[in-house]
């Protein structure tokens, strides 16, 4: 069965003036797949989920969602897509139930249908209990899970995340998360999320892609991208020493396989091209240095990403 | 037994708590959906409770005011029949009436029903979810729009059909068909002129990112208008005042330049307005000479020959209502949306 790309985006840019926020993205996504943006801040994530749903124009390039063309029909776009902002809002003198019925009646939702859809998502994300609360007493996760089922409320073929963790404690995020998953393989829905937040992207996401500057540049599945990342130097060991000097790192870069060797609180992380543990050991108690820790490090995303995000500056 | 305990308290936890109820909307149109979503924040919230109250003790107060002097009022002036009109402008100087009260208060409501209208929603976070729905952008200014006037015109119908009947009330006279009409058109031109207002803090909220600074600014165009703005115009009359005492053709010419001066005011066009139209022995309202004054028939002016007279008025007053929407809506159109900034 070929994959159906739900979203396709060919050289998509847009320009503030000198600025450019998105350069020349090209990307696609299929259906079912839940993709992460990931990026630091002012990356251009928002910019290009904002001209996903033709909430912005895109300076060139082109984007299709659903096989739609979000810049000159947003509102087909928009009846499939569910976009949940950064920092969502909703009418907090309302109830959770309330501000869900009026999505629905925006989307032209039948009154009598939207009211059993609202409460049956109300209980998917846990916030029957509170349905006739006013929003202004709730807490920030449960205004976020809220905010997921009001953009469910459509029923969309898509939905949009925008930073959905931010704000959010530990345990609420790993429910927020699992709660997306599960609801994205109910309903064979496609997600897209942006986040800064590494591993939590890292759990739930079947491909990311590293935004920087507005560029994409890198795609794929995390593993993939760290092997070809780190091609050059696919091994990377942790130590720690004391004492560390320059010396004994002048020394252990003298290693013909060491490409690199970064220094930081009382640890020395080795980037090498074999595994050479046994070598690197000998150089240090040669120096007369004590080794207390010796490791092979996998390579996170928190790697992955800081190594790109070094590259692209 | 239980099982009537437990019915009884169901209906009783009915009765007396606002859980279990939700708003249905009555509309399967979106843009009604929001009107009737706006219209019911409007009354659901205090300001409009405030302002009712205000509107109430205008009410009153004017009617106070009308009823001590309506006495003399009716006896000084014997030329004219509408003597329910008078409730509306007779004063015995303690306190304005009641259109003076409306010119005062109507720019206040425009501003306290608007200022907040796009702002509010995006310091909420709650325009980034609105406009990710699939309704058209404008739906949402225009359907502000319609729910906050459709408010005003709820709030000006109100007070006035309440200035009527106490006035019935309390004076025992009927108003004439003519007078009916002439309050009618008179709340119509209120109506309009609290739109030209609303519509201006409206364009304020959406230039604005805090709704502080668009009700400080639209309560500064309103006191510039209110206050500096006749100051203004008199310096610019002491400066231009012919020098030599002139024919009377250049004193009239003079006096309609400082008098479309004055017009630039909002206000100024709104009073002229409601003057002639609730007094309509007001035949002019800009100079008249003895000689034209000379063989006319003293008497008010029928209807139809009052709402000729402030045509003008009434259209300058729309137009800029007009135009103050048309420049909002096109800041709220080209306006980026991101959250909250």
């Amino acid at each position: 069965m070929a994959k159906e790309k739900i979203i396709k985006l060919d050289g998509l840019t847009k320009k503030y003036g000198q600025l450019t926020a998105v350069d020349q993205l090209t990307l696609s996504i299929q259906r079912g797949e839940i993709f992460g943006l990931l990026g630091p801040n002012g990356a251009g994530k928002t910019t290009t989920i904002l001209m996903l749903l033709g909430l912005s124009e895109p300076t060139s390039g082109k984007a299709e969602v659903c096989g739609v063309d979000p810049t000159f029909q947003p509102l087909l776009v928009k009846e499939k897509v569910g976009y949940l902002p950064d920092e969502v809002g909703f009418y907090e003198n309302l109830s959770g139930l309330d501000n869900l019925l009026y999505t629905a009646a925006l989307n032209g939702v039948d009154s009598s249908v939207a009211e059993e859809r609202a409460k049956l998502l109300l209980e998917q994300v846990d916030l029957t209990s509170r349905a006739y609360d006013k929003v202004q007493t709730y807490s920030r996760g449960m205004k976020q899970r809220l905010g997921l089922a009001d953009i469910l409320i459509k029923e969309p073929e898509v939905i949009v995340l925008d930073e959905p963790t931010s704000g959010i404690d530990p345990e609420g995020v790993r429910e927020l998360l699992a709660l997306i998953k599960q609801l994205s393989q109910e309903r064979n829905m496609t997600v897209l999320l942006s986040s800064h937040h590494l591993y939590q992207v890292q759990q739930i996401c079947d491909r990311v892609g590293l935004f920087v500057e507005g560029k994409l540049i890198a795609v794929g599945p995390i593993k993939e991208l760290g092997y070809n990342l780190f091609k050059s130097d696919p091994i990377r060991l942790e130590v720690e020493v004391e004492p560390i000097d320059e010396q004994l790192i002048s020394a252990i870069e003298a290693n013909q396989y060491v490409t690199r060797v970064d220094y930081s609180q009382k640890r020395l992380l080795i980037s090498c091209q074999q595994h050479i543990g046994a070598e690197i050991a000998g150089i240090i108690t040669k120096h007369g240095a004590r080794l207390t820790h010796l490791s092979q490090h996998d390579y996170g995303l928190d790697e992955i990403y800081h190594r790109y995000f070094e590259e692209g500056r | 037994m239980t099982a009537v305990f437990k019915k009884l308290n169901t209906a009783f936890g009915r009765i007396f708590s606002d859980q279990q109820k939700t708003i249905s909307y009555r509309s399967q149109h979106p843009f009604w959906v929001i009107v009737q979503k706006e219209v019911m924040d409007h009354i659901n919230s205090w300001r409009f409770v405030i302002l009712l109250l205000l509107m109430l003790l205008t009410a009153v107060a004017s009617l106070y005011t009308a009823m001590s002097s309506l006495q003399s009022a009716i006896t000084e002036d014997t030329s004219t029949p509408f003597v329910f009109l008078k409730l509306f402008t007779a004063t015995d100087g303690t306190l304005p009436p009641f259109i003076t009260f409306i010119s005062l208060l109507g720019p206040i409501i425009g501003i306290a029903l608007g200022f907040d209208a796009v702002n509010s929603e995006r310091n909420r976070g709650t325009l980034s979810r609105l406009l990710a729905q699939p309704i058209p952008r404008d739906y949402i200014i225009n359907a502000k729009l319609v729910a906050s006037l459709l408010v005003v015109t709820i709030m000006v119908a109100t007070l006035g059909m309440l200035m009527m009947g106490l006035g019935i009330l309390l004076t025992g006279i009927p108003p004439m068909p003519e007078e009916f009409w002439r309050v009618f058109f008179f709340l119509l031109v209120s109506i309009v002129y609290i739109g030209v207002w609303l519509n201006l803090a409206i364009m304020f909220s959406v230039k604005f990112k805090q709704s502080a600074t668009s009700a400080l600014s639209s309560l500064a165009v309103w006191l510039f208008f209110s206050m500096f703005f006749s100051m203004i115009i008199n310096v610019i009359v002491v400066a231009t005042i012919p020098a030599h005492i002139a024919g009377t053709d250049q004193i009239i010419g003079y006096q309609s330049f400082v008098q479309n001066l004055l017009r630039i005011s909002p206000s100024q066009l709104f009073s002229e307005a409601t003057t002639t139209l609730l007094v309509p022995t007001v035949r002019t309202l800009g100079p008249i000479t003895v000689e034209q004054a000379y063989g006319a028939i003293a008497g008010p002016l029928p209807l139809g020959q009052s709402l000729l007279l402030v045509w003008s008025q009434l259209t300058c007053l729309l137009a800029v209502a007009f135009i103050i929407f048309g420049l909002s809506y096109v800041m709220f159109m080209k306006q980026e949306v991101r959250s909250r900034s």
